[in-house]
């Protein structure tokens, strides 16, 4: 009952905002309607809390140590996010870039993609984990395009395609996964494309059959997680939607493609016995770590900056992945949580500081602290969160990172090193510029919505040094799932 | 099985390699108009290879999926996209394909990549049409090269749609079609990424007055 809630709300508020987007109150409604789901969730993972993991409705839902904290974290930065969209997309709506009509597409849009993202996580039915992939990838392409600019239908034209091929993929490993399955469980009842009855009996499933199936799951949500080689869309997409919409992209969409990769590793894992897909995952993680690094050099555009990092990010996230084992997964849960929470809030900053300069070329943006503190000092200290600088929860997950890789893999430690040494060089200094020096913009005519960002630091700050008990044990039970 | 008669086999296989065929039509096709008619045709097909499949393994339920393939993949989709292209006064555009040899040979090698690929599939399936799982795969990929070798916003489209009716093949192929509940999903997920297309369309055509992809490379790394 409380799923349906939560996916229900939601919905609800797509509906809703679909009939009332255009009036004056819809960035209110927004908020509250995601409020909602926060408070839905709220006691989702109270029930949790108390009764342990639940299987729901036939069981085709289901909450584990695994996805309870991105449920949470999900409706959380859903939240932050909207509250952050009111002042934004006002003043992007006076400065004539958006129509009310534009703004209920939004809208509308946002909570669709927010019950996609819901539908994904909450699901225990792997080919419906696929629809709401889908769904989810539908329901932003059009948040991509919203401005109707050339570079903006380009950018969503792109993402659409390459995620479309990507998901296609993964709807082929889909069915060989049911066709491997459908042999131990037979067809009734749909049990063959449950997670937690595959997960039962992995040790039985064809092990030729899953390993071809994890190649193309690992291609087709890869892609959305934004993998390197398979990255393209990704900066473009981020660049070019709204910043509220690449907020919530790079916060959250890529951690929910992340999962679905890791909910089929943890299959093929168990049934081919060896560590090939761990490999795989290595590989893929330290290739897009390295290359997302390197390409943050060449930015000149915030939004874009950023997109970048979030590829390495997601890359070292992979990595940790690929490693597995108890150390290693527990960071990379926990860099999950902090780079969503670190990246978000970014995204916050950089949205407002491109607002106050007129321009998303980092070198039109300077003096930000001049002009507006609140938007500089964010901006310059989610920089250092994101760059790793203790104590920030990111250090404390990249560290747990490193030293595993150093005992278990010497032989990543120097890309990995390299990796995030060029990231800090190249963040720093580009964004150090911005922050101080010199400028005479006048400040933004609605005052910006910083509270989610400060949150969000204060937050990953306190991760860095304190990480609740009731956390903690989510994250050990979830790295002992994983494997 | 049920009904083990023995014309149904044959007449798969036949289904399948019309289906192969369909899909190397398509790469060589330039005009717009044809591609569309292909891809009926491709419906079609597969309509006709589900109906065969749920007759002879007894499976009620692939009836319903045939079905869905009838009025979204035969009908409403084609029905669609030609009044989007004549809207759109698109309809006897043509592309200029220059290396359609090479194309073909590409297009041997990924089928034959494909039965590679396919073989411990086959191996293991119990269906009557295990052995067009390669095939299946094989339109995938062919759909794939048709995405990549053309140009044009509605051709990518349709390369799209052709990977999804090999997609389907794949499923009724190896597993005698996925449950109801998922089939409906994608069939729904189909339908609204076709309109968002639909409007994508437009949007393109108003910012750029063509549906030539060749404008959409603004967006490279320096």
């Amino acid at each position: 009952m409380d799923i349906l809630i939560v996916l229900g709300l939601p919905l609800l508020g797509a509906l809703l905002l679909a009939l009332f987007g255009a009036r004056r109150f819809a960035a209110e409604l927004n908020a509250g309607m995601s409020f909602a789901t926060l408070v839905a969730v709220v006691f989702l993972v109270l029930r949790v809390l108390r009764h342990g993991s639940l299987l729901a409705l036939q069981e085709q839902f289901f909450v584990d140590s695994f996805n309870v904290f991105l449920v949470a974290l999900t409706a959380f930065v859903g939240f932050t996010t909207a509250l952050f969209s009111r002042p934004y997309m006002r003043i992007e709506q006076q400065r004539g870039r958006l129509g009310t009509q534009r703004l209920r597409l939004y809208h509308s849009m946002y909570q669709l993609f927010m019950a996609a993202m819901f539908l994904a996580l909450l699901t225990n039915n792997m080919g419906l984990l696929w629809v709401a992939m889908e769904a989810a990838t539908l329901s932003t392409v059009l948040l991509v395009s919203l401005y109707r600019t050339r570079a903006s239908l380009e950018a969503a034209w792109k993402y659409f395609i390459l995620c479309g091929v990507g998901i296609a993929q993964a709807l082929f490993g889909t069915i060989l996964l049911y066709f491997a399955a459908e042999h131990v469980l037979g067809r009734q009842g749909m049990t063959a494309l449950l997670w937690t009855h595959l997960n039962a009996v992995k040790g039985q499933l064809e092990p030729r059959v899953l390993g071809l199936a994890f190649v193309f799951l690992l291609v087709g949500y890869g892609t959305k997680v934004g993998l390197a080689p398979l990255h393209n869309w990704l900066p473009d997409a981020h660049a070019e939607g709204p910043t509220p919409v690449s907020a919530v992209l790079s916060g959250l969409l890529l951690n929910v493609a992340l999962y679905a990769v890791i909910r089929c590793k943890v299959l093929v894992e168990g049934s081919i016995g060896s560590y090939l897909p761990g490999r795989m995952l290595m590989g893929f993680g330290l290739l897009s770590a390295v290359l997302g690094a390197f390409f943050l050099w060449r930015q000149r555009d915030i939004k874009r900056l950023f997109a970048y990092s979030s590829i390495e990010h997601m890359g070292i996230i992979t990595f940790a992945f690929g490693i597995g084992g108890p150390i290693a997964n527990f960071a990379a849960l926990l860099h999950m949580t902090v780079h969503s929470l670190t990246k978000s809030s970014i995204f916050f900053t950089a949205g407002h500081a491109s607002q106050t300069a007129h321009t998303q070329q980092m070198d039109g943006i300077r003096g930000l602290v001049g002009i507006s503190p609140t938007v500089g000092w964010g901006l310059m200290l989610g920089s250092l969160a994101i760059l790793g600088m203790p104590p920030f929860g990111v250090f404390a997950s990249e560290f747990l990172i490193l030293t595993t890789a150093m005992r278990e893999h010497p032989w990543t430690t120097p890309f990995l090193l390299i990796a995030l040494g060029v990231a800090f060089g190249a963040i720093f200094r580009k964004v150090q510029p911005m922050v101080f020096g010199e400028s005479d913009a006048p400040p933004l005519s609605h005052p910006p919505a910083l509270v989610p960002v400060f949150i969000h630091l204060a937050m990953v700050l306190a991760l860095g040094v304190y990480i609740p008990p009731m956390l903690a044990e989510w994250y050990r039970a979830a790295a002992r799932l994983i494997g | 099985m049920p009904h083990s008669n023995h014309w149904i086999v044959p007449s798969l296989n036949l289904l399948a390699s019309i289906l192969l065929l369909i899909s190397f039509a398509m790469l060589s096709r330039r005009r717009t108009q044809r591609l569309i008619t292909l891809f009926a045709w491709q419906g079609l097909v597969l309509f006709t290879s589900t109906c065969l499949v749920a007759y002879s393994s007894g499976q009620k339920e692939m009836y319903y999926s045939a079905g869905l393939t009838l009025m979204l993949k035969v009908i409403a989709l084609p029905w669609i996209l030609h009044r989007l292209i004549q809207r759109l006064g698109a309809q006897w555009d043509s592309e200029l394909l220059v290396n359609i040899p090479t194309t073909m040979l590409v297009g041997l090698v990924l089928v034959i990549f494909a039965f590679g690929l396919a073989q411990p599939i086959s191996r293991m399936a119990t269906t009557i049409t295990r052995n067009t799982i390669g095939i299946a795969l094989a339109v995938i990929f062919l759909a794939f090269l048709m995405m990549i070798t053309r140009r044009k916003a509605v051709t990518q489209v349709i390369g799209f749609l052709a990977m999804e009716n090999g997609l389907f093949f794949a499923a009724t192929s190896a597993t005698y079609g996925m449950p109801m509940v998922i089939e409906l999903g994608i069939a729904l997920d189909l339908l609204v990424g076709f309109f968002i297309l639909g409007i994508f369309f437009f949007q393109i055509r108003e910012q750029f007055d063509s549906l030539d992809l060749s404008h959409l490379e603004a967006l490279k790394e320096e």
